[in-house]
C-alpha cells in the first residue's frame, strides 16, 4: 500500500476543499477502496474521510419516499424500522449483503458510487427508480449506474443521500457466490409509480441491467407465471469459476421468478 | 485407569483454551526479537519462466532495506530435500530434481521463492519488492495433469520426461487379472479428486536468529514437527548440527498437513539471519499463503471392480495419475503411494488387488499431505465404485457393503496392510439406526412435495494411522523413522512435566496427554504440564501428521510414565523396608501388597531428589524417557451417512442431514473428540460441495483468495449426529486409534452418493467434487437433453 495523507473533515465543505488534491478519493466504509488500495491496484495520495462529517447517515421517511444518508451502514439500513416499514425488500437486500463484518462497514453511498457489477444495491436502486443525490445535483439512477465501475460522479464529487420512491411492492432474490457471498444474479422486481421494473446485479459484464421483456410481461400481469417462460439471453454475462455465462442467465430468470411470487 | 473426573475417558475442559480464547497465545508472529528485521519473499508472477536476470539495485536504494538476496547468492546451499525415495515398478528411483530455496535460472510456478527483500519494516520490505527487476523470460506452462502428460508438453525439469517422476505399483497385477477373468460383472469408474488449498487459520510465518556469541541458530517457525525441520533444514540444507540449530514451533493456529513441510522459506530466513546477523522475521499474508502452501489431493483415476454373481468382490484394479506440484515437498511422494494405494482393501475381504500410481510435475504450487493424506483419495474412490456397483447390478447399497464385510481379525489385505481388530457390522448398524435409513423413503416423498429432491448417500471406511513401524517403512523409501519420544519429568514436590515429540495444533495434547499422566500417576490433572514444540526441551520428535500423536506419541508417555512407576516402586521398597516385587502401584500410593504400608508418590518423588535414605545404587532423580516404535498402524473404521437436498431448479445442494459412526479405539477426552470428528466432517464435506482449487492453462491460479475459493461456512453445516462403537488397537497399550482425520477420509463420498442419489430419478448417474451448484444444475440439464 502507498502512503496517503489522510484527512477527517468535520464539514461537508471541509470535504470538498480536501477532495480538490490531484489523486484525491473519498473513503467511506472503505470496504471496497481499502482491499484494492492493499494489493496496488489503487493508490490515491489523500484520502478523505466522510466520517466525521454530520448528517450523512440519517434514514428519513419522506412519505413517499424514503432517503437514505450516504453513509448509513448496511447494518444500519437493514436494522431501520423506516425502511422496514416502508420498503421492506431493501431491508432484506441489506440483510443479505455480504456478511456481518462487511454490513458494518460498507456503506450504501460507497457501494452505489463504486458501481461493483456484482454489489446489491444497484439492482436495488434501478429496480426503485431511485435517486443519487450528491453535494450539487440529483442524479436519477436510470443515468447513474453506466457500466462495470463507471458512474457520472465526477472525481470531487460526493454523495450525500439516496432517495428511494416507496413501491407499492417489491422484492430482492439473490443467488450469492459461494465464497465471496457477492451477488452471482440478483434481481430486484418493484411496482411502483413508474410501473414495473426488473433490475439484475452480479449477472453482467455492463453491471446492472433491467429486463424490458419481463417488466412488459409483469406490466400485463403480475405473478410468478408471467415470467417463468421468459428466458435471459447469456450473451455479455460473467462467467467465473462459480458461474458461466449460461448459468448465470438460467439463474436470472429463476431469481426473477423467485422475486416475484416473494412479492405477494 | 480410574476414568475420573479428569482421567482417561473424561471431557476435561482443554488446558490451552483459557490462553486461545483470551488473546493469551503465542504464535511466532507474536515473537519479537531485539533488533530483528522484516523479510519480504518476492515471488514468481509467472507459471514457467527462465530468469533473464535479476537486477536488485533499485530495491537496495529503497528507505530501510538491509539486503536483498536472490537464488545466486544463495548458491552452494544444498536444496529443499523430500522425505520419501519411492522406486518405480522397473525397480528404478524415481526422479529428485534439485529444489534451491530461492529460485536459479528458472521458476516453475507462480509463487515459487524467487529473492528476500530485508527492511526495517515490514512495509518496507514489501515496497521494495516491487523494486526488484526480474527478467522472466516466459515458457510454456503445464498446469494440470493432462497437460503435463500431453506429447510434447513443456518439461518442468528436464532430467523427468514427460514430466513424470515414478510410476509405482502395489498388489498382485496377474492375481487380479485373473480375478477379472473369472468375474460375473465388471463395473467401472473414473474419478478426479479435486484439489484443495489447506486454509489453515494462522499463516506460515518464521522469526530466524543467529547468536554469534554461541554460534547457534534458533528458528521459531510454524511447523507440525520441529524436530523434523531440524533435520532437514539442519543436515541437508544449511549443513548445522543439530546442537546449533534450535527449531521452536510455539502455539500453531492449525497445520492439516500444510505445516509438516520444511519450507523453502524456512531455509530463507535462516540462512539470511546468518548472513545479516540480525534476526530476519516473516510473515506470509493469505494471498500469498494461497500460493506456496502446499496443496492437497488432485488425482485423476479409472477403476474396476470384478464381483461374482452374488455381488462378492473378487478384484479391484486402480490406475491414478497423481499431481505433485512444481517441486517434491517433504511427503509429496508417499502421499499418492504408501499413504494411498494400500487403503484399497477398505473394509472389504476384496482378495485381488492392484494399484498403480503414476505421479507427474506440473507448474503448480507443490502439492503434499492434508488431512487424511492418500486415505480420503483412496476412501472417495472405492465408496463411488462400491456405490456404482450396487446400482448396477440391482443390489441394495447397503447390502452389497455388509456382504463384503472384513468379519475375521488379524486379516491380512493383499495391499501390504494387516487389519488387527474392527466391528464392521456394528458402525454400519449403528449409522443406519442413527441415520433413519429405514424411514429416508417418508422424508425424499416429503421433500418432492416441496419441489425439492432428496438423497441418501453412505460410506464404509477403515484408514490406516500412526504410519509405522520405522523398518517397514524404512524399506519402503521413508528417510526417517517414524516412532515417538516421550519424557515423564516428576518434580521434587510432585508436580509433573511431560515432554512430548508430537506438536499440538489444535488438536488438545496438552488436555489428553495430561489426563492420560494424571490418570495413571494418580496426580492431579493440574499438576500435569505438557511441553511440546522446541527442539531444545524435547529429546526428540517426529511430530504430529496421521492421526498419529496419541496412538504413537501417547504411547511413549504411557511407557515411560511405567518407567517411572517402576523406579518409584524401589524407591518406595526402601522406605517401606519392603522389596520391590512386593510394592503395588495404586491411585497414586506405593503399598506394601497385603499390608497398609504404604508411601505416596510425593513422598518418592521428594526422596528421589533428596535421597538422603535411598536404594544403594540407584540414581537419584524421578524422570524416564520412552522412544516407541509401533508394531503396525491403527486402524480407525467407520460408517458416514449424509442426507441431501437438491433444488433442481438452480442445483444447490443443501446438506440436511450428517450422521457418523465411528470406532476411533479408546477415547481419553470424548469432547476434543467430538470436536475433531466435527471439524474433519467441516473439511470433508467442504471438499464434497465446496473446495476446489482451479489453475487456468497458463498456471495463474484462478481460486487465488477467498472471492473465489469457497471455505465451508457453519451455516452451510448441519449438526452433526456423532456415535461410538469402539474395538479396541491390539498393539498399544492404551487400545487407541486416532481421529483427526476421520470425517475427511469418510464423508466425502457418503455426500457424493448421496447427491447421486437425490439426482438419478432425472437420470444423473454420476457426480464430481466439489457438487457445486453449477455442475449439478449442468448435470441435470444434460440429461434432460
Amino acid at each position: 500500500m502507498n502512503d496517503f495523507t489522510y484527512h477527517a473533515p468535520t464539514t461537508l465543505n471541509e470535504a470538498l476543499a480536501a477532495l480538490g488534491a490531484e489523486g484525491a478519493k473519498v473513503i467511506a466504509g472503505g470496504h471496497s477502496l481499502l482491499p484494492v488500495m492493499k494489493l496496488n491496484l489503487a493508490a490515491p495520495t489523500d484520502l478523505v474521510s466522510l466520517a466525521g462529517v454530520p448528517g450523512l447517515a440519517d434514514i428519513a421517511d419522506g412519505g413517499d419516499s424514503v432517503t437514505v444518508g450516504a453513509m448509513c451502514t448496511h447494518a444500519q439500513v437493514a436494522g431501520s424500522a423506516i425502511v422496514q416499514a416502508r420498503i421492506p425488500a431493501l431491508t432484506a437486500m441489506a440483510d443479505g449483503i455480504g456478511d456481518a463484518q462487511v454490513r458494518n462497514a460498507g456503506t450504501i453511498g460507497g457501494s452505489v458510487a463504486h458501481n461493483d457489477p456484482a454489489a446489491d444495491y444497484p439492482a436495488a436502486c434501478v429496480a426503485l427508480g431511485a435517486t443519487i443525490v450528491t453535494d450539487r445535483r440529483e442524479i436519477h439512477s436510470d443515468d447513474f449506474f453506466q457500466g462495470m465501475f463507471m458512474t457520472p460522479l465526477e472525481d470531487d464529487e460526493v454523495i450525500t443521500a439516496v432517495r428511494f420512491p416507496v413501491p407499492s411492492r417489491a422484492s430482492y432474490a439473490k443467488f450469492a457466490n459461494p465464497a465471496s457471498k457477492y451477488a452471482i444474479a440478483g434481481v430486484m422486481v418493484a411496482q411502483g409509480p413508474a410501473g414495473v421494473r426488473v433490475a439484475v446485479t452480479g449477472a453482467s459484464g455492463d453491471g446492472v441491467f433491467r429486463v424490458g421483456e419481463m417488466e412488459a410481461a409483469l406490466g400485463e400481469s403480475f405473478s410468478a407465471e408471467a415470467v417463468a417462460g421468459i428466458a435471459v439471453s447469456s450473451d455479455g454475462m460473467l462467467s467465473d469459476t462459480a458461474a458461466g455465462a449460461q448459468y448465470r442467465a438460467h439463474l436470472v430468470a429463476v431469481m426473477a421468478k423467485r422475486a416475484v411470487a416473494a412479492c405477494g | 485407569m480410574s476414568g475420573n473426573g479428569t482421567g482417561i475417558g473424561a471431557s476435561v475442559k482443554r488446558k490451552e483454551d483459557t490462553r486461545f480464547l483470551t488473546g493469551r497465545g503465542r504464535y511466532t508472529d507474536d515473537i519479537n526479537l531485539p533488533g530483528q528485521l522484516y523479510g519480504h519473499i518476492l515471488r514468481s508472477p509467472v507459471a514457467h519462466a527462465d530468469i533473464g536476470g535479476i537486477d536488485t539495485s533499485a530495491a537496495m536504494a529503497a528507505p530501510g532495506v538491509h539486503a536483498v538476496f536472490t537464488g545466486k547468492d544463495m548458491e552452494g546451499v544444498g536444496g529443499i530435500p523430500t522425505g520419501w525415495l519411492i522406486h518405480s515398478k522397473d525397480g528404478s528411483p524415481m526422479v529428485e530434481p534439485a529444489h534451491p530455496a530461492l529460485a536459479l535460472g528458472k521458476v516453475r510456478y507462480v509463487g515459487d521463492c524467487v529473492a528476500i527483500v530485508v527492511a526495517e519494516t515490514r512495509e518496507q520490505a514489501k515496497e521494495a519488492a516491487n523494486l526488484v527487476d526480474v527478467d522472466y523470460r516466459d515458457l510454456p506452462a503445464v498446469a494440470s495433469i493432462e497437460a503435463a502428460e500431453a506429447n510434447g508438453a513443456a518439461q518442468v525439469f528436464d532430467e523427468a520426461p514427460g514430466n513424470v517422476c515414478y510410476d509405482w505399483e502395489v498388489g498382485d497385477r496377474a492375481a487380479t487379472d485373473a480375478a477379472f477373468e473369472n468375474a460375473a460383472h465388471v463395473v467401472s469408474i473414473d474419478v478426479v479428486n479435486n484439489r484443495l488449498v489447506p486454509n489453515a487459520i494462522e499463516p506460515r510465518a518464521a522469526i530466524a536468529n543467529f547468536d554469534p556469541a554461541t554460534s547457534e541458530y534458533t528458528l521459531y517457525t510454524t511447523s507440525q514437527n520441529p524436530h523434523l525441520v531440524r533435520l532437514l533444514l539442519g543436515a541437508f540444507v544449511l549443513g548445522l548440527p543439530e546442537h546449533k540449530l534450535r527449531i521452536v514451533a510455539p502455539d500453531v493456529g492449525g497445520g492439516f498437513g500444510s505445516k509438516i513441510p520444511h519450507y523453502a522459506e524456512e531455509a530463507i530466513l535462516t540462512w539470511t539471519a546468518g548472513r545479516l546477523g540480525r534476526p530476519v522475521k516473516w510473515t506470509c499474508e493469505r494471498i500469498d499463503a494461497f500460493k506456496s502452501d502446499t496443496h492437497g489431493r488432485d488425482h485423476i483415476s479409472t477403476a474396476k471392480l470384478a464381483l461374482d454373481a452374488d455381488g462378492k468382490f473378487l478384484g479391484l484394479h486402480v490406475t491414478t495419475k497423481a499431481n505433485l506440484g512444481a517441486y517434491l515437498s517433504t511427503f509429496a511422494t508417499c502421499v499418492p503411494t504408501y499413504l494411498y494405494g494400500i487403503l484399497f482393501a477398505g473394509p472389504y475381504t476384496t482378495p485381488a488387488v492392484y494399484c498403480e500410481v503414476k505421479s507427474f510435475f506440473t507448474n503448480t504450487v507443490p502439492v503434499d499431505a492434508l488431512r487424511g493424506a492418500g486415505r480420503p483419495e483412496a476412501t472417495y474412490l472405492l465408496e463411488r465404485l462400491v456405490d456404482k456397483a450396487a446400482h448396477e447390478l440391482g443390489m441394495d447399497r447397503v447390502e452389497i457393503r455388509r456382504k463384503n464385510f472384513v468379519r475375521e481379525f488379524p486379516y491380512q489385505t493383499p495391499v501390504a496392510l494387516q487389519y488387527d481388530q474392527g466391528d464392521y457390522d456394528a458402525t454400519l448398524d449403528l449409522a443406519l439406526d442413527a441415520s433413519d435409513w429405514a424411514g429416508f423413503e417418508a422424508r425424499r416423498a416429503e421433500s418432492a412435495a416441496r419441489g425439492k429432491l432428496r438423497g441418501i448417500g453412505i460410506s464404509t471406511f477403515i484408514e490406516a494411522c500412526g504410519i509405522a513401524p520405522s523398518a517397514v517403512v524404512g524399506s519402503l523409501g521413508a528417510r526417517a523413522g517414524l516412532y515417538e519420544s516421550g519424557s515423564v519429568r516428576v518434580h521434587p514436590t510432585g508436580s509433573v512435566s511431560v515432554f512430548t515429540g508430537t506438536h499440538s495444533h489444535g488438536q488438545g495434547h496438552e488436555t489428553t496427554f495430561a489426563q492420560i499422566v494424571s490418570d495413571m500417576l494418580g496426580v492431579d490433572f493440574d499438576a500435569v504440564d505438557v511441553v511440546h514444540g522446541d527442539s531444545a526441551k524435547i529429546p526428540f520428535g517426529m511430530g504430529t501428521y496421521g492421526s498419529r500423536s496419541l496412538a504413537v506419541g501417547g504411547t511413549a508417555i504411557y511407557l515411560a510414565v511405567e518407567k517411572v512407576i517402576e523406579k518409584g516402586r524401589k524407591i518406595a521398597a526402601h522406605l517401606l523396608e519392603a522389596s520391590v516385587e512386593d510394592i503395588e502401584f495404586e491411585n497414586g500410593s506405593f503399598t506394601v501388597a497385603g499390608t497398609d504400608r504404604s508411601t505416596s508418590l510425593g513422598e518418592v518423588a521428594l526422596t528421589a531428589y533428596v535421597p538422603h535414605n535411598y536404594p544403594e545404587g540407584l540414581e537419584p532423580g524421578l524422570e524416564e524417557t520412552a522412544f516407541y516404535d509401533p508394531l503396525n498402524f491403527t486402524f480407525p473404521a467407520g460408517t458416514h451417512v449424509a442426507e441431501v437436498e437438491v433444488d433442481p431448479e438452480t442445483g444447490e445442494v443443501e446438506l440436511v442431514a450428517v450422521t457418523g459412526a465411528d470406532d476411533v479405539g479408546r477415547v481419553i477426552n470424548p469432547m476434543i473428540v467430538a470436536g475433531q470428528l466435527h471439524g474433519g466432517l467441516a473439511h470433508g464435506i467442504g471438499q464434497a460441495l465446496m473446495e476446489e482449487c482451479v489453475y487456468q492453462d497458463d498456471g495463474q491460479l484462478a481460486t487465488g483468495s477467498y472471492l473465489d475459493y469457497t471455505m465451508p461456512r457453519a451455516a452451510d453445516l448441519p449438526n452433526f449426529s456423532i456415535n461410538h462403537n469402539t474395538t479396541l488397537c491390539t498393539h498399544n497399550p492404551l487400545g487407541v486409534k486416532g481421529v483427526g482425520e476421520v470425517g475427511s477420509i469418510g464423508i466425502p463420498p457418503a455426500v457424493i452418493n448421496a447427491v447421486i442419489d437425490a439426482l438419478r430419478p432425472l437420470g444423473v448417474n454420476d457426480m464430481a467434487m466439489p457438487a457445486t451448484s453449477q455442475r449439478v444444475w449442468q448435470a441435470i440439464r444434460q440429461a434432460q437433453g
